[in-house]
This record gives C-alpha cells, structure tokens and sequence, in this order.
C-alpha cells in the first residue's frame, strides 16, 4: 500500500514533470503570500510587506532545486551529467576510446554477419506450412546414397506406404521457351499434381494443379513462379489463359506462386509444369530420374516412415529384381535435404566470428583493467571528495553504455555491409539455389543475437571496473596511485587473459591453414586432364529439328567443324558432360565371363567423339580412341578408365575383353581402350569406375563442346557462341572456361569460400592478439620504469633488461602457443569433414603457425623491451 | 537519524509529523504553528520546511492534496499517514532518548 502509493508518486514526479513543477510554484507562491499578508497585518504597507517577504525567502530557485532533490527528480538530471561526463571522459581519451570501439563494432560485425547467414540457412523455418513434417524421399545405391526415384517405384512408393500423408515427386528441367526475340532457356521443374499441396502452398492467382494433371492424357498445364510473372508477363493477371511454347508443347498458365515461394532443390525455377510421364525413361522402371518429397502422416516419426519406405522397396525388389537389385530406400527432413551442404561451413564460420568475438572481448577487458589502474587516483579522489559507491558504479556503466551503445552501432552497420559483400562472393548459379538467403537481413532475431553481444558487452564494460572497485580499498588506491607500480590485479588477471587470446588466435590459424590446404588440394587434385586453356561451350540444341538421332550426329558434326575452323583453336572434342559436374548418368553392366555376383555393376556413362580425350589433354593407357565411323552400324566398342580397369580388370589388360549392358545382355561391348582417371564428379570425391562410349552411337541434342586454344581461352567464348548460332539461332549455348567451370564448382566454392572466411577471421585474430600481447607488454613496462631504472642504476646491463621484458612476454607467448595447439589440434578434428587431403594434425601447419605467432610475438615485445632498455636510470628515479 | 549530520533535519521532520498529527495543514501554517508551539523560539523557514515536506510526502510519510485555505485561497494540505503516525512514534521515542542524553551530559559537565 505504502510502496504503491510511493512509486506513484515517484512516477508522477518522473512523468508529470510539468504538473509538479506548477504545483511546487504554487505552493511556494502562496507561502509568500501568507507572509505578505501577515507583515501588512502587522501595519506595513503593501509595497514594503512584498520586499521584505521576497528578501526572507532568498534563493527561491534553490528551495525549488532542493525540493526538487527530494522528489528525485534530479536522478534523470544526473544520467545526463553522467552521459556528458562521460563523453568528456572518453573524448578525454581518444586511443583508448577509439580502440575499445573498433574491438567491439569488430567483433560484432563478425558474430552479426555471420549469425545471419545461419539465421537465413538453419534457424529459419522453410517458407511452407508446418515444414518440419516434410522429408526428402529417396531411393539409395551404394555410389549415390541419396538416389533419385523411377516413375514406376514412385507410383508403387504412393500406393504402398501408410506413413506419409502424401508423396509428390519433382525433377528439375531446362526447358526451351519461344519468346519474341527467339528461343530461350527457361528453367524449371516438372512436378507431380500434388506437388503444392503437399509443401502447403497455394497460388496466389489462378489455381493449383488438379488430381490427374499429370497424366499424359490431360492438357499441358504450368504455373508460374512470382519472379517469372513479373519478369515475362509485368504482373499482369492477363498472364493466365494464355499458352507458351516449352519445348516446342504447347502450354497452358494457369496460375502464379506466391512470392515468398521457393523450393531450392529446383531454383532458379519460372515455370512448373506437371509430370506427364510418357517418355522412354519415365516408363523404364530402372531409369530413375525424379525426387521425392513427403508429408508425413501426423504422430509418424521419421525413423517410423523410414522402415516403411525400406520395406517397400524390399518388397519392389523381390517383385522386379532385374530394375530393382539393391535399389534401397531413405529419408530426410528436408530442411537437412536444402542445407545440408552448407552447415557445416556456416557452422566452422560461426565458430570462427565467436572466436573473434572472444578475442575482441578478451582484448577489451585488458584494455579496461589497464585503464581501471590509471584511473585508480581520479577514482579515490572522486571517492574522497563524497562519491558514494553507487555513483561511481553507475558512472562506470553510463561510460559502458556509450562506448556499448556506439561500437555495436557501427557494428550492426558494418555487419550489414558485410552481408551484403558476403552475397556478392558467392557465384550467381549458387546464389540462385540458396533461395533461402533471400531472407537474409537485420531481422528480429539477428537483432536479438546483437542485443545479447552488447548486453555482454555492456556487462564486460561496467563489471570490470566495478570488480576492481570493490576489491581494492579505496585509500589504498590513493596511496598507491601515488606510488605507481603495477597493480596486483593487473598482474593476476591481465596476463592471464594474454594467454587466452594468442590461444585462441592459434586455433584460429591451424584452421585457416588446414582450410586453406585443402583448398590448394583441391584446386590442385589430378583431374586427369588439362583444365588450362580448355574453353567449353554447352549446346541445346530445340526438339524440332534434332529429335532424331541422325539429326543430332548431323548436328554435332556441323558444331565440331565450325568450331575447329574458328581462328586459334586447336582442336575440339564432345562429350555428354562435362568433367568436375557429377558422377551421375550412370548405366548397369556386367563383365562378360564372370560369374554373375547378383549385385549392379554401376558406373557413370559417358558419350564422348573420337577427338575428347586428345583435346581435354586425357591421358591414354593403352588401346586406342575411337573412330568416327563408330555408331550404331558398327558393333559396340567402349574405353573405361583405371578406376574400373582396377576394379573389374586386376592384373590384366582389360582391352580386347567384353562387356554387356544389363538392359540388353545379348550385345557385348568390346574394350578398345584405357584411360587415366578423368574426374567426372566433384572434386574431392574419388573417381569412380567410368565408361565412355562414342558419341554417334548415342547421340543427344544436348551435348558440350571442350575446346583447346593456344591463346587466352575467354577470348574464344563469343566467338564459339557465335559459331553455333551461326548454324542455327534457335540453338541455345552457354559458353565458360574450363578453370572457372572447376573454381565455381560447389565443391570447390564450399571450400574457398571456408578457407576465405576463416582465414579473414585468423588475420584478425592474429592483428588483434599480437596487439593485446603488445599492450600488455607496453604496460608492464610502463609501471616499471621505476624498477627498471633502479636495476639500471646498481648497474644492471641493458640486456639483461631485455632479458626481463622479453622473458615475461616470451612465457605468455610459449603458454598461449602450447595451449592453443592443444585446442586446434581438437577443433581441426571437429572440422574433419571440411579438409581435403590434410590431416588434423598436419605438423607442417602447427609448426608455421607455431613460428608465426612467436616471431609476431617477439616483434610486438621486442618495441616495448627497447624502450626499457633505454630508460634513463636518473629520470626514471625522478618520476612520479 | 543515525548520522550526526541528520540531527537538524530529522528534528524538523519530528516537528512537521507532530503539527500534521492533529489535523491536515499547509505549509505556512504548519511553520507559524511550529513557531506558536515553541513559545515563539523556533522560526521554521521555507528554505528548510518545504524541502522537509516533499521528502517526507516522498517517504510516504505524509500525502498531500490542494484544498481551500481560510483565506479562501487554494493550497496544498499535508495529512499524516498511517505510515507517518508509526514513524511519528519512532522518531518521538529517539528523540526522547537522544535529548534525555543530551541533558544528562550537559548537566553533568
């Protein structure tokens, strides 16, 4: 009741300032007049009463004053005074000021930017209704353990199961799209009819695909994407009803997706269009070709579905054992599904701008005791003039605040600039499939996860003066300030957070290093060709027109020949796909007079001309390449590569024996060739056994061009576009160097930009640890000029000075080094799936940072040391 | 009204709370009472006495509102809490022992 009625009034004194003010002029007021009235009642005159009341109540601006320090208002007066002071204080000194801002605005520019990302990648949920139901479906093979679906085990997948409330299928498509200014290459996706409903989603105009969409008796239907509506068709709702050309089908829009919808596995995509599934491999129940993904049936926990889907396709591979050998089943949420690759990094980077932080706080807080220990005399002075305790505290955290308040300011700043450069390094094809940055931003969270920065931060400013405040007496503090020396906090805890930091700052640069050499690994593994001046063009070329076999070899011919008499090309070669895509595209076979073991010999297909290998600079073994004349006329002739010749062919010479394709055992394939291990699929994965085959015996309208150039292999792109465009215009290409085909390879990209990331973050590290080991130095040298001086004076060489400063810094750095190795060698192991071709422990890294960091070291000593060791014993003496 | 430096201040305080006991008063007349009390010995001025009231009212010792004075004028009345009569008692008491003292060390020398 009493405290209810008291805050009440507190709060009215605070808030209703203007109200207390007028009343507390009024109440005065009419004192006066009372007073007035009384002198005139006692017989002076009007005039006379007022001066002399007016003269007994001088200083009626001070009883205001202190009846306002009664009411507290005076508190709020005060924080200003303290802000103002404290501004003065930190103007007062700049070096300090300044530093303690940039450590701080550093480090959060780093934990914000970075926290982001993952905030984009992993915290937020995926933009479809109730997301942590839905999972990736796939099948599983021992070379690709997350394997896409056949159309037929799909539709058996669909009737069987009892876990998923519903399963729809996607696979993403290049499609052809005839637009006003020619032929264009639209990308997209090919859903089945459910495919929506089951992510949740609906269109924001027009409507979904209905049941039976997908059937190839219904009509060509598509749904736009809300960047393709307002690209293609400017918004406008007309956009509906009418029919494009994709793939030279007639299709008809029916509908416009939200515009927060994206679904990475099959961005960039702008048209969705239905399954229709009718061609050769849809039907063929081992041409496995789509993605599944599910919604699960509410209380079916995954491990539950995942037995389910198992015994499915156990239960397929009884029923169909030619398609469906080995051919198991898995899940996964498909959140892990979208950004499953990129975690691990996020994770290493987060680690990386956390460790920063700490480096950055802990530089902080050595700052602070060192400033805490020149200010113990302004301190006891202040105490000693009447500052209580509280207001010394509370002038501490208001110069916290405004060094708190201005570092994360420039900090959130920076950190957004920073996003933004983050962005712009990672390759446009990547970015396009990481819909999910599109969310990134300062959002709620991020600025929550700033707060938190710099309420720590906060805490770390106002707590370590006041901890040094309440340990140290204060007339000690007086007494000592006079004397000088080194505080013994200062020496208890100051080193000691020295150490923290250049420990960190090691961990820090073994994993720079380590990232760093698997990246120079990777950049530099065997790909058993010679990516240097090697130009690639893809071609794509519209179904009218090259649909037929013929027509392709006709095709491919006219490209090989208008490219090879380009000026400054060597020679030109095609192949199917590129190297360094993937190790997809695989066909079953079996080695011919060899017991059948009962599982599939997979290995990825290649359909390569006579001139690939010589052009891609591949080395052959033995045999021969292949010949134009080898297409479907002659008899089937193929070339493997050591993988399979060590797998398959062990101590013989594979060249001259058979194989046949599963689908068609009757027809061996004979050998003519070994190759040298060209790597197909990403770069750090092994090479698996691989078949190549002439390209006229399989020939396809989509196909790539390697070409070899004695000059700089950009200049040659226009001019290879232009070549093929030369033969026909609705023809589409995509023109780029082989080295940059490899360096904006996911792998390869995950890799650097890691290696990028954390190496910034050990260049920090180091720059900022190597300052804290220099100011700690610098101090301790400082407090002990008097010492030193003495020394000098018994006669005390300049290098045993040297010895003394030296020894101090050289045994923090020794301990920091050793420590820090020790948890490098830990957190290198935890980031095992990140290194390529490097061991955790790899001792070439440990001894270069080792040696880094104590010759940094010893240069950051070895200033202060000088300076020791040109003190003046005389004036030393003299000082203070 | 451990400190020394409180001994006047604290005085007045107990003067105030014992004036308002009787019935709610203004500032003016809460002084002049003081000053018919004392026998004419203790002049309360404004300086110290309205300093004195807003702490009190911001103890929660005493509660304020504005009413019409005799003289037909508006002013603030200051009434005793319950909050105030208890701290009535405690300061009457300490101030009892505190002059009792007083007296017998003067007394004695």
């Amino acid at each position: 009741m009493r405290f209810a009625s008291i805050l009440r009034l507190r709060l009215r004194s605070l808030f209703a300032r203007s109200v207390v003010e007028q009343e507390l002029d009024e109440e005065l007021r009419f004192h006066l007049e009372c007073q007035v009235e009384e002198l005139i009642a006692a017989g002076m005159s009007a005039e006379q009463a007022r001066r002399e009341a007016h003269a007994s109540v001088a200083g009626y601006e001070q009883r205001k004053e202190e009846c306002r320090d009664m009411r507290g208002l005076n508190l709020l007066d005060n924080l200003a005074q303290d802000v103002h002071f404290a501004i003065r204080q930190l103007r007062k000194n700049l070096g300090f000021t300044s530093t303690a801002i940039f450590m701080l605005a550093l480090g959060m520019c780093a934990a914000v930017a970075i926290f982001a990302f993952v905030d984009a990648a992993l915290l937020k949920p995926l933009p479809y209704r109730d997301p942590s139901r839905l999972v990736g479906v796939y099948e599983t093979v021992p070379m690709f353990p997350r394997s896409n679906l056949s159309y037929p085990d799909y539709l058996d997948w669909k009737k069987l199961n009892t876990v998923f409330a519903s399963l729809d299928v996607y696979q993403r498509r290049g499609a052809l799209l005839r637009t006003p200014a020619g032929l264009q290459v639209a990308r997209g996706a090919r859903v089945s009819d459910g495919f929506f409903r089951t992510l949740g989603i609906s269109p924001v105009i027009g409507r979904d695909f209905y049941a039976g969409e997908d059937l190839p008796s219904a009509a060509h239907t598509a749904l736009l994407s809300y960047g393709a509506w307002q690209q293609r068709y400017g918004g406008k709702n007309n956009a509906i009803g009418q029919t494009v050309e994709l793939d030279g089908v007639p299709t008809t829009i029916i509908g416009v997706l939200p515009r927060d919808f994206h679904f990475p596995l099959a961005e960039p995509a702008e048209f969705w269009t239905t399954l229709h599934a009718a061609s050769e491999c849809d039907l063929r129940r081992s041409c496995h070709s789509i993605y599944g993904v599910a919604r699960l049936k509410d209380g079916i926990s995954l491990e539950a579905a995942l037995s389910n889907v198992q015994a499915i396709a156990k239960q397929l591979e009884q029923q169909y054992p030619e398609s469906n050998r080995n051919q198991g089943a898995t899940l996964a949420t498909l959140s892990d599904v979208i950004v499953g690759d990129i975690r691990a990094i996020l994770l290493v980077a987060l680690a990386g701008s956390g460790l920063l932080l700490l480096i950055a706080g802990v530089n902080i807080a050595s700052l602070l005791l060192v400033r805490c220990e020149s200010r113990r005399r302004e301190i006891a002075v202040r105490s000693a003039l009447g500052a209580g305790r509280i207001r010394l505290v509370r002038q501490f955290i208001t110069e916290g605040f405004v060094l708190v308040a201005t570092g994360s300011a420039m900090g959130l700043a920076a950190a957004y600039w920073t996003m933004q450069l983050l962005l712009k390094l990672i390759p446009a094809d990547m970015l396009a499939r990481m819909t999910f940055l599109l969310g990134l931003g300062l959002n709620f969270r991020v600025l929550v996860f700033a707060s938190v920065i710099a309420a720590l931060a906060l805490g770390l400013y106002a707590i370590t003066p006041t901890l040094r405040l309440s340990l140290a007496d204060m007339r000690e503090g007086l007494a000592e300030g006079s004397r000088g020396s080194a505080g013994m906090l200062w020496r208890r805890l100051g080193t000691k957070l020295v150490v923290v930091e250049l420990a960190t700052a090691v961990v820090l640069l073994v994993s720079a290093g380590l990232l760093g050499q698997s990246l120079y690994h990777l950049l530099r593994v065997n790909l058993g060709m010679q990516p240097d001046r090697l130009a690639t063009i893809e071609v794509a070329a519209p179904k009218s027109g090259y649909d037929k076999e013929e027509q392709a070899v006709v095709l491919a011919r006219s490209v090989l020949s208008h490219i090879a008499n380009l000026p400054g090309v060597n020679s030109a070669g095609i192949a199917s796909q590129l190297p360094v895509t993937s190790n997809g595209n695989t066909t079953w076979f079996r080695v011919m007079g060899r017991p059948h073991t009962g599982g599939h010999e997979e290995a990825p297909e290649r359909q390569v001309s006579p001139t690939y290998f010589p052009t891609a600079g591949a080395r052959l073994i033995r045999g021969r390449y292949f010949t134009e004349a080898e297409d479907k006329s002659r008899p089937p002739v193929a070339i493997i590569n050591q993988a399979m010749a060590a797998q398959h062919f062990p101590n013989e010479d594979p060249v001259g024996k058979h194989i046949v394709y599963v689908s068609h055992v009757s027809e061996p394939i004979e050998i003519v060739g070994l190759i040298e291990n060209i790597r197909e699929g990403p770069l750090e994965a092994p090479v698996p056994p691989v078949l190549y085959i002439p390209f006229n015996r399989s020939p396809d309208r989509f196909f790539s061009v390697i070409v070899r150039t004695g000059q700089d292999e950009q200049l040659l792109l226009p001019a290879l576009a232009a070549a093929v465009r030369n033969i026909d215009p609705d023809i589409v290409t995509k023109a780029a160097a082989m080295r940059d085909r490899i360096d904006d390879s996911p792998s390869a990209y995950l890799h650097r930009s890691s290696a990028w990331l954390v190496g910034g973050f050990a260049a920090l590290a180091l720059l900022l640890s190597i300052v804290g080991l220099y100011g700690v130095v610098a101090y301790s040298v400082s407090q002990r000029t008097r010492e030193i001086g003495v020394r000098m004076a018994m006669g005390a060489q300049p290098a045993s000075v040297y010895r003394l400063i030296l020894k101090e810094a050289g045994w923090l750095t020794a301990l920091g080094i050793v420590f820090g190795l020790g948890c490098a060698i830990a957190a290198a192991t935890l980031m095992k799936g990140l290194l390529f071709g490097v061991r955790s422990w790899d001792l070439v890294t440990l001894a270069a940072v080792a040696a880094v960091l104590g010759a940094a070291s010893l240069l950051a000593s070895y200033i202060p040391a000088r300076r020791a060791a040109s003190v003046n014993p005389v004036e030393a003496l003299r000082s203070e | 009204m451990s400190k020394p430096t409180d001994l006047v201040q604290g005085t007045l305080d107990l003067l105030i709370l014992k004036v308002i006991a009787l019935e709610p008063m203004h500032g003016w007349a809460i002084a002049q009472r003081i000053h018919q009390i004392s026998g004419e010995v203790l002049q309360v001025g404004q300086s110290a006495l309205y300093p004195s009231l807003h702490k009190l009212e911001q103890n929660g010792w005493i509660s304020s509102e504005w009413a019409v004075s005799d003289n037909n004028r508006r002013a603030k009345y200051y009434t005793l809490t319950k909050a105030g009569r208890k701290a009535l008692e405690q300061e009457t008491a300490q101030w009892e022992r505190l002059a009792a003292a007083i007296s017998l060390v003067v007394r004695a020398v």
